[in-house]
């Protein structure tokens, strides 16, 4: 089993990463482009289990550790 | 004083540290490992800069679970003063021991100057010595310094006058020019409600003998040797 997990920064954060490469995609041309998030993608690998037991204790590790809730938001999986 | 100087892997201001606080102003201070569980009966706690456990995941999010930041928990619970310095101040935010938290550099440059600081109050342990009015020019290296909270935390910090630090120009205004990360009201230093732990993104160890540029920011250090020796005279009276 796996967990997926996708951290993006929040909205109301600043993200340099994400206007910064908004301007190169713009500048190469791309258009309609509104708006870039930068955020991180973990791939946890797990020895399987109860999956919602272990989706909750993911959930525990996503909240404390592997992302930061005053600046990050997060989408957990597990599959 | 005796104080403890924490160690992480890939810490690299631990040694400038000691030295200010052992050579320049003739305290004890010694290296803690991140592995140790106990403080040794350190009278304070300095959280060196760096890039602690290689910055992985976020800057100082694997430090604040080392085993010495369960012994800095409980002593700053107690009332220890606790000092974060650039990756100090990123971890004491990530344990939860400061409010907000440092993120990318606004302009995604990595800043490395001498800035200037205007301390907002002198209530607290690490700014009762500074004079009032006078700003301090100390370096700042750091890539993720950009001070960020909610406008509710803000708003506490303000009205706690727990904003200690702010970056202001040569001249002691507060202007946009001279943010050099894009921190939320300028803020380059904050203490907890309970003034006990605090957290500032520039370098006070870097300017504290005039050999290197600046003595500024032997100011905060001895404020605090004051804050404690003080503390220490008013138990034994």
């Amino acid at each position: 089993m796996k967990a997926k997990i996708i951290i993006t920064p929040k909205k109301a954060v600043l993200d340099p990463q994400g206007k910064t490469v908004q301007n190169a995609l713009e500048h190469m041309g791309y258009s309609g482009i509104q708006a870039v998030h930068v955020g991180k993608y973990l791939e946890v690998e797990l020895a399987g289990g109860d999956k919602e037991a272990l989706r909750r204790q993911m959930d525990e590790a996503c909240h404390k550790f592997l992302s930061n809730p005053v600046i990050e938001d997060y989408k957990l999986e597990v599959e | 004083m005796n104080f403890a100087v924490l160690q992480f892997p890939a810490s690299n201001c631990d040694q400038d540290a000691v030295h200010v606080l052992k050579d320049v102003l003739g305290h004890s201070a010694r290296l803690l490992w991140h592995k140790e569980t106990a403080l040794g009966g350190a009278d304070a706690v300095v959280v060196p800069g760096g890039f602690s456990y290689g910055d992985y995941l976020r800057t100082g999010a694997i430090a604040r679970f080392s085993p010495v930041m369960q012994a800095v928990q409980q002593f700053a619970a107690n009332g220890g003063p606790v000092l974060g310095i650039c990756n100090g101040f990123q971890i004491l935010c990530e344990a939860g021991l400061l409010p907000g938290a440092l993120i990318r550099n606004r302009s995604l440059q990595f800043r490395c100057e001498h800035i200037y600081l205007k301390t907002m109050t002198r209530n607290s342990p690490f700014t009762n010595k500074i004079d009032g009015g006078k700003l301090l020019r100390v370096p700042i290296a750091h890539g993720e310094g950009c001070y960020f909270a909610d406008p509710d935390t803000i708003g506490r910090l303000k009205a706690n006058d727990q904003i200690l630090w702010q970056y202001v120009d040569a001249k002691g205004a507060l202007t946009e020019m001279a943010n050099p990360n894009g921190s939320v009201e300028n803020i380059a230093g904050i203490c907890n409600e309970a003034r006990n732990v605090a957290g500032l993104m520039p370098h006070p160890e870097r300017a504290s003998e005039s050999l290197l540029g600046s003595a500024d920011g032997r100011a905060i250090f001895e404020s605090l040797v004051n804050w404690m020796e003080q503390k220490q005279t008013a138990k034994a009276a």
